[in-house]
């Protein structure tokens, strides 16, 4: 009976979402040409290029354009990453060993494996969040990497440790950073995030865009710590009803 | 493209991202399971997603970077509002699947099942 | 070479519908996360032929290794199969 009910519900949702597809055909230019700047869209492409001499044109309206969306972003990450770790949280009694990771030892070819390719992953990450302004990447892949890094090494070896002292520092000197440079904006622009007081280098050069490349870099170290500390929390917990 | 060219692609991605959807509707309405919910919800993220940037989408547009050698062309360039939310979307569908998981592991430990079923009829 | 494209994205998309539908359908919930990890592979390699390379990026990261990996973790303190009698049941099948 509940099958039904929910059948027919997702029926009528879906036709009519599907007849709405019919005003929108796939590929139509609603943006305009970017001279004319009749849309939000057009005015950011016509503007990146001559005004913020950044060559990634997301990562223009990510970090400059809409900058205080990605502060409330990496809020949210913060947030579930307190969360997920107040939710998870079990006091520890006296006769309770450390919770073992593996049941068994990893075979050598991982932990060979895993050490040889850890500070690859790392220098990949590092690489990517740098020139996030001049080919498609950023802060949040960069982080994702770094954190997938990290995750290799926990899960071939039992001893290793990652000390969450460091990473509540770099998480927390990250954001001081960010939201230093949003008040140094209002100091001498005028609006939070302005752009206006490190020099414009030249279009397509690794120093250019002002204070886009600096904010993006403390977003990227600010989201490889909170992963990281997702993910070590995660593989530390233990459920005492199965063995 | 001819016209039915364009019809194949209207069809085919609109659809998949509304079948996303709802699929993913129906395992969180109808599946017992915990887990399956949260599979659910994360499809349904899934298909949000497509669907923004599948309408972001000008035909014969290419991808918003000015490349050496590429930067006179912002009249061939595709829409770049969309795939920016998108970007956004995508990492806090992740965070909120991380607690919602959490919750999942912290109900286990204190029920000992899965099935919302038997946490139902559990008194207190 | 334009058809190729359109023939490419009309056959990612549908793939797309097949393997969602294998994800919520199947019991053996190991079987299940991974299909969802199949789902995000795609869907980067769809994102990248509708020119939003960025996007691209951020879901082969996040939403194939880091998603999988928080769903496995939940399996190995919850229970694995969908309904516990299943596990008996092949059990007492393979003892047979």
């Amino acid at each position: 009976m509940k099958k039904f009910f929910v059948i027919t519900l997702l029926a009528v949702l879906g036709f009519y979402l599907a007849s709405t597809f019919c005003y929108m055909p796939f590929g139509e230019n609603r943006m305009g040409a970017p001279v004319d700047e009749q849309t939000v869209g057009a005015y950011y492409l016509n503007q990146t290029a001559e005004v913020s001499q950044v060559s990634n044109v997301i990562t223009a309206i990510v970090v400059n354009y809409r900058g205080f969306d990605t502060l409330g972003e990496v809020t949210v990450l913060f947030l579930a990453s307190a969360g997920l770790a107040s939710i998870l949280y079990r006091r520890k009694e006296e006769d309770e060993e450390e919770v073992e990771r593996l049941n068994q030892p990893s075979s050598s070819l991982l932990q060979t494996g895993s050490k040889f390719l850890f500070p690859l992953v790392v220098l990949l990450g590092i690489y990517v969040f740098i020139h996030g302004h001049l080919t498609p990447g950023g802060g949040f892949q960069g982080g994702a990497i770094i954190a997938t890094g990290f995750l290799l090494m926990l899960i071939a070896y039992k001893k290793y440790h990652v000390s969450h002292g460091m990473l509540t520092w770099v998480e927390s000197l990250a954001g001081i950073l960010f939201v230093t440079i949003g008040i140094w904006g209002l100091v001498t622009g005028g609006t939070f995030l302005e752009n206006s007081f490190l020099p414009k280098g030249t279009l397509n050069s690794l120093i250019s865009g002002g204070a886009i490349p600096i904010i993006y870099i403390a977003v990227g170290f600010k989201v490889a710590a909170e992963l990281t500390g997702v993910l070590d929390i995660l593989l530390n917990t233990k459920d005492p009803i199965k063995k | 493209m001819p016209v039915e060219y364009q019809n194949i692609l209207t069809i085919s991605v609109y659809g998949s991202s509304l079948a996303l959807i709802l699929i993913g509707l129906y395992a969180v309405l109808i599946k017992k399971h915990l887990i399956k919910i949260v599979i659910g919800m994360s499809l349904v993220d899934a298909g949000l997603h497509l669907l923004f940037v599948a309408i972001g989408y000008i035909k014969g547009g290419t991808s918003p970077i000015f490349s050496p050698g590429y930067e006179d062309k912002a009249n061939a360039m595709v829409d770049p509002v969309p795939q920016a939310l998108v970007l956004t979307a995508i990492v806090i569908g992740f965070a909120v699947t991380a607690v919602a998981l959490s919750l999942v592991i912290r109900l286990h430990k204190h029920h000992g099942t899965a099935n919302i079923d038997e946490i139902k009829s559990l008194k207190w | 070479m334009m058809l190729v494209y359109i023939g490419a994205i009309a056959l990612l998309a549908l793939l797309l519908v097949f393997v969602a539908l294998y994800a919520i359908r199947q019991k053996d919930l190991l079987y299940a996360v991974l299909a969802t990890g199949v789902v995000s592979l795609i869907l980067s390699l769809v994102f990248l032929l509708l020119q939003a390379p960025d996007v691209a990026l951020t879901e082969a990261a996040i939403g194939i290794a880091l998603t999988t990996i928080v769903f496995v973790i939940t399996i190995r303190n919850t229970s694995r199969y969908e309904n516990e009698n299943t596990q008996s049941k092949i059990n007492t099948k393979k003892s047979e």
